[in-house]
């Protein structure tokens, strides 16, 4: 059949031609647990997502909870609970602070590995590639499932090793980026080798991630869905796929070398026995830097879509978005040693690192204009979705442009591991990812439930969000500037005021979420049924030809793009 | 662990007897270009202050009883506030006291900070503008432009221009950041401990360790460790023993460690070097202004990570003098003492040693 999609009927299944379910539903159990289905699959990402994203971020909450004030406060009794928890006693103060050490690491590894990548990658990704390619799944529905499960499994891995030895106190306390010699000599005991398993686990759950991707986008496009006619989204998540595919591995060496370091004798990482520590910063940061781009440039899909559909515009320059995506892709793999200013590279590094860098700063700013000029002559409406994409652009600027000041090699010897790098990378990931994650979520959730969400409280959560989350960050550069080092649970009490505003500002933060939580249970038990395409004439990508939810299968008969 | 014992021993050992000799024993490569303008010869100032014997060594390591961390002939400098430290409600960078900071700190407020605030305005102004003059009810028929060649080459060139204006002023910083120091620098290695700091003069015979001072109600400290005063600096800041150092002349800093990665920062001087173990990294620094700048160790070290600040107070080149006599030590240039290269083994192999990381 070689007719335009038109109506959402046209790939329904054919529910009627059959006596059993319409759907072809397998039973819960099948269901869940042993699903092949794309949309399944994308759901239980999302769960796992906002499962770790409360535990992440209630970890977050304990450390500015911490903060706010010089002085241990509440990290002693912690460690004694923690203590308690495993059959210890009450806490030492050396246990107390290297508690504070597992909270960073855990903060950091979870949000990155088990909230950030789930969501937009395995829960949108899923959800919204083969939709948005018109194909009826992922290329390879059972390797879909593994990658799932083992991010599960990666991630109980993660918490369990905070009920093991790991040095000074339970639980792995090397910060996420695991460097040797503190993540080898400096931590014994089993909680680092198990936090290591964790990060090859989820590692190889998104390298199998990043293969059904490829696979699918190279080779289940419908009849007419060029590369170039691909939704910006399915452009994000294939230049994603890429660098997972190129940087994961890289890190599942480095990690595999500390281990052999740590438990076979290996020396990679032992200057004494002519290894080098600095060798697995090179090694991290070769797969770190590629990762923060993971971590956001599925979010710039996102916001392309939701730019393009509320201001009832196509996306503004689309292939200069698309290629500046894979600009942003490439650059990201030769910039890595900008983490390393301070390590002590000779200066013809630290001259190419910076001026790199800062090259990055040109597709990024294609980025922002050529959102702006998708909106600008548009016909704009603000929807919950379009509020936090907008909120995104300019958070994301501020994020931006604080990372031209820190590509400076110059510069970065007096901020470097301190509190205005943590400022930076907050606005980028936690202003900018976390943003566009929720705006897919305002976006999408009625396609994916069903049920519409509601706007005023959407709009609440956003000004709650955005005020909260400012509030939080922005001190972060004075305290940066002043030399607040990063990884310190106590601090001078010339610290003390930014911190105890930045802490408030997690508490707004922090009834924003709620109001969010409110908002998904209250759509989920009375929300408004949503129509197939409830945003009306701007949204002209292939999901919202279907219904809301999709059908079980969808595109059992292959649209045509024209 | 012994590998790297015996390399920072040797290196030690080159670097004791002479100046020029510790150039050559750092294995960082730094090329020996000799300064021509070179610094004022710190050695003059000795004169002054001949101590009394040999470099014996391990007297300065234990400082005597004395409850506010003097010596004879020496009294720590008192701290002057909002001088080498954070202020509080501070938003700016710390003043900065070194020439090089100075020129740092001015090319971010000069130049980089009214780019970016001048690049997030605009970019909020454009999103204002939109919502003010394309939302649905202003423009009700959203046009179909989706191309423009020109403004698309304009903000592909505009933010290159900006980048480029931004390049120069930075490689020039870097490549003056990278100046060696001149043959007569003083050379001070800091070596990271778990969880502490090591000074090594290796010119002078002096080695000492450095631990952050505890408050007086504080029931972790040590009966015998005296508490802070105001006089040692901020709490968390102060040690009990500071980096001394002369003003005014160019310091070779030398940083390394024994157990993990730790960081040697000094946020008034703009000065930042990873400690490594097995590596010696480098890097010139000179003090414009006597006086006391704290810092804090800047890589993740374990529990007690926060807990291990520097203290670097920079004294004229003739109290400096002093200090290294009260120290026990010996300005190099003075009559050159047999034994240092004796002494110097034991200092070593101590600064090595403490906090003994977990063999292998």
């Amino acid at each position: 059949m070689s007719t335009i999609a038109a109506t959402a009927n046209e790939f329904q299944a054919h529910g009627d031609d059959h006596a059993h379910d319409a759907d072809h539903k397998p039973a819960f159990f099948a269901r869940w647990f042993m699903s092949t289905n794309h949309k399944d699959i994308g759901t239980l990402y999302l769960i796992f997502a906002i499962c770790a994203g409360i535990i992440g971020g209630g970890i977050s909450g304990m450390m500015r909870w911490e903060l706010a004030e010089p002085g241990i406060q509440h990290l002693t009794a912690w460690a004694s609970w923690h203590n308690g928890l495993v059959g210890g006693g009450e806490a030492t103060l050396n246990e107390a602070y290297h508690m504070w050490n597992v909270l960073i690491t855990a903060h950091g590894l979870i949000m990155v590995f088990f909230m950030v990548m789930p969501a937009i990658i395995g829960g949108f990704g899923n959800w919204f590639v083969p939709i948005m390619i018109g194909a009826p799944d992922m290329a390879f529905p059972r390797m879909n499932n593994i990658s799932f499960w083992l991010t599960v499994v990666a991630f109980i891995m993660l918490l369990g090793s905070s009920f093991v030895p790991g040095g000074s106190g339970y639980g792995a306390g090397t910060g996420w980026t695991v460097y040797a010699p503190l993540s080898t000599s400096g931590s014994v005991g089993p909680a680092v080798d198990m936090a290591i398993f964790s990060l090859h686990l989820a590692g190889a759950a998104s390298i199998l991630g990043a293969i059904n991707f490829i696979t699918t986008i190279f080779n289940m496009r419908a009849p007419g869905m060029t590369i170039h006619k691909m939704p910006l989204f399915v452009w994000s998540v294939l230049v994603t796929a890429f660098l997972l595919l190129l940087a994961l591995p890289v890190l599942a060496a480095a990690i595999t070398m500390l281990l052999v370091d740590r438990n076979f004798g290996g020396a990679f990482f032992d200057a004494a026995a002519g290894g080098d520590p600095v060798l697995y910063q090179h090694l991290f940061w070769f797969f770190g830097h590629p990762e923060v781009y993971i971590m956001i440039l599925p979010g710039f899909g996102i916001v392309s879509q939701i730019v393009s559909t509320f201001s009832r515009k196509p996306v503004f320059g689309y292939l200069g978005m698309a290629y500046a995506m894979v600009a942003i892709g490439v650059v990201g793999f030769v910039v890595w040693a900008h983490h390393m200013f301070t390590t002590g590279l000779s200066v013809d590094m630290k001259m190419y690192f910076t001026a790199a860098t800062m090259v990055i700063a040109v597709p990024t700013g294609i980025k922002i204009f050529s959102w702006i000029a998708t909106m600008w002559g548009g016909s704009v409406s603000f929807k919950t979705p379009m509020v936090w994409a907008m909120g995104f652009i300019f958070m994301f600027t501020v994020g931006g442009v604080t990372g031209v000041v820190l590509a400076n090699g110059g510069l970065d010897d007096n901020l470097h591991d301190t509190y205005y790098v943590v400022a930076h990378f907050h606005y980028v990931l936690s202003l900018g990812a976390v943003f566009s994650l929720f705006a897919g979520f305002y976006y999408w959730f009625g396609k994916m439930s069903g049920r519409h969400l509601n706007e005023f409280l959407g709009h609440l959560h956003f000004w709650l969000f955005f005020i909260g989350v400012n509030v939080l960050f922005f001190p972060m550069h004075f305290l940066g500037n002043q030399g607040m080092p990063r990884r310190i649970p106590d601090y001078n009490a010339a610290f003390a005021y930014w911190n105890q505003i930045a802490s408030y500002g997690y508490v707004i933060m922090g009834v924003g979420v709620l109001v969010f939580f409110a908002n998904v249970f209250w759509s989920l038990l009375a929300g408004r049924k949503a129509e197939g395409n409830y945003w009306g004439e701007g949204a002209t990508t292939l999901e919202w030809t279907l219904s809301s939810p999709p059908p079980f299968h969808q595109f059992e008969t292959l649209p045509v793009v024209k | 662990m012994k590998v790297m014992k015996k390399f920072i021993l040797a290196c030690g050992l080159l670097a004791l007897p002479a100046l020029a000799h510790a150039q050559e024993a750092n294995p960082a490569t730094v090329p020996a270009t000799v300064d021509a303008k070179a610094a004022p010869v710190v050695a003059q100032a000795t004169a002054a202050a001949e101590p009394a014997a040999t470099a014996k060594v391990d007297a300065a390591a234990k400082p005597a009883a004395s409850t506010d961390g003097s010596l004879p002939g020496y009294t720590p400098m008192k701290p002057t506030e909002g001088v080498g430290m954070p202020t509080a409600k501070g938003i700016d960078f710390q003043d900065q006291y070194s020439d090089l900071g100075v020129r740092a700190k001015q090319m971010n407020n000069n130049l980089l900070l009214p780019i970016i605030v001048a690049i997030s305005l605009f970019v909020l102004a454009l999103l204002f503008w939109v919502i003010v003059r394309f939302r649905r009810s202003a423009n009700p028929t959203p046009s179909k432009t989706t191309h423009n060649t020109t403004i698309e080459v304009l903000w592909t060139l505009v933010p290159v221009i900006i980048l480029l204006v931004i390049a120069y002023p930075s490689l020039t910083l870097l490549a003056a950041q990278f100046k060696p120091a001149p043959k007569e620098a003083v050379t001070i290695k800091a070596t990271g401990n778990q969880w502490n700091w090591t000074y090594t003069y290796p010119d002078h015979g002096i080695d000492f360790t450095s631990n952050m001072l505890k408050e007086k109600d504080d029931p972790t400290r040590a009966k015998d460790d005296r508490p802070r005063t105001d006089n040692d600096g901020p709490e968390k800041l102060a040690v009990d023993q500071r980096m001394v150092v002369p003003a005014g002349v160019p310091l070779r800093i030398q940083t390394t460690a024994s157990d993990v990665i730790h960081a040697f920062a000094v946020p008034s001087l703009w000065f930042k070097l990873d400690a490594v173990p097995g590596r010696l990294n480098e890097k010139q620094l000179i003090i414009n202004k006597p006086g006391v700048y704290f810092g804090q160790c800047s890589e993740l070290c374990g529990a007690l990570h926060g807990f291990m600040p520097i203290t670097v107070e920079a004294l004229p080149p003739e109290k400096f003098a002093a200090w290294v006599a009260a120290k026990g030590g010996k300005m190099p240039g003075s009559a050159t003492p047999a034994a240092p290269a004796a002494a110097a083994p034991v200092t070593n192999d101590k600064a090595a040693a403490p906090a003994a990381a977990p063999t292998k």
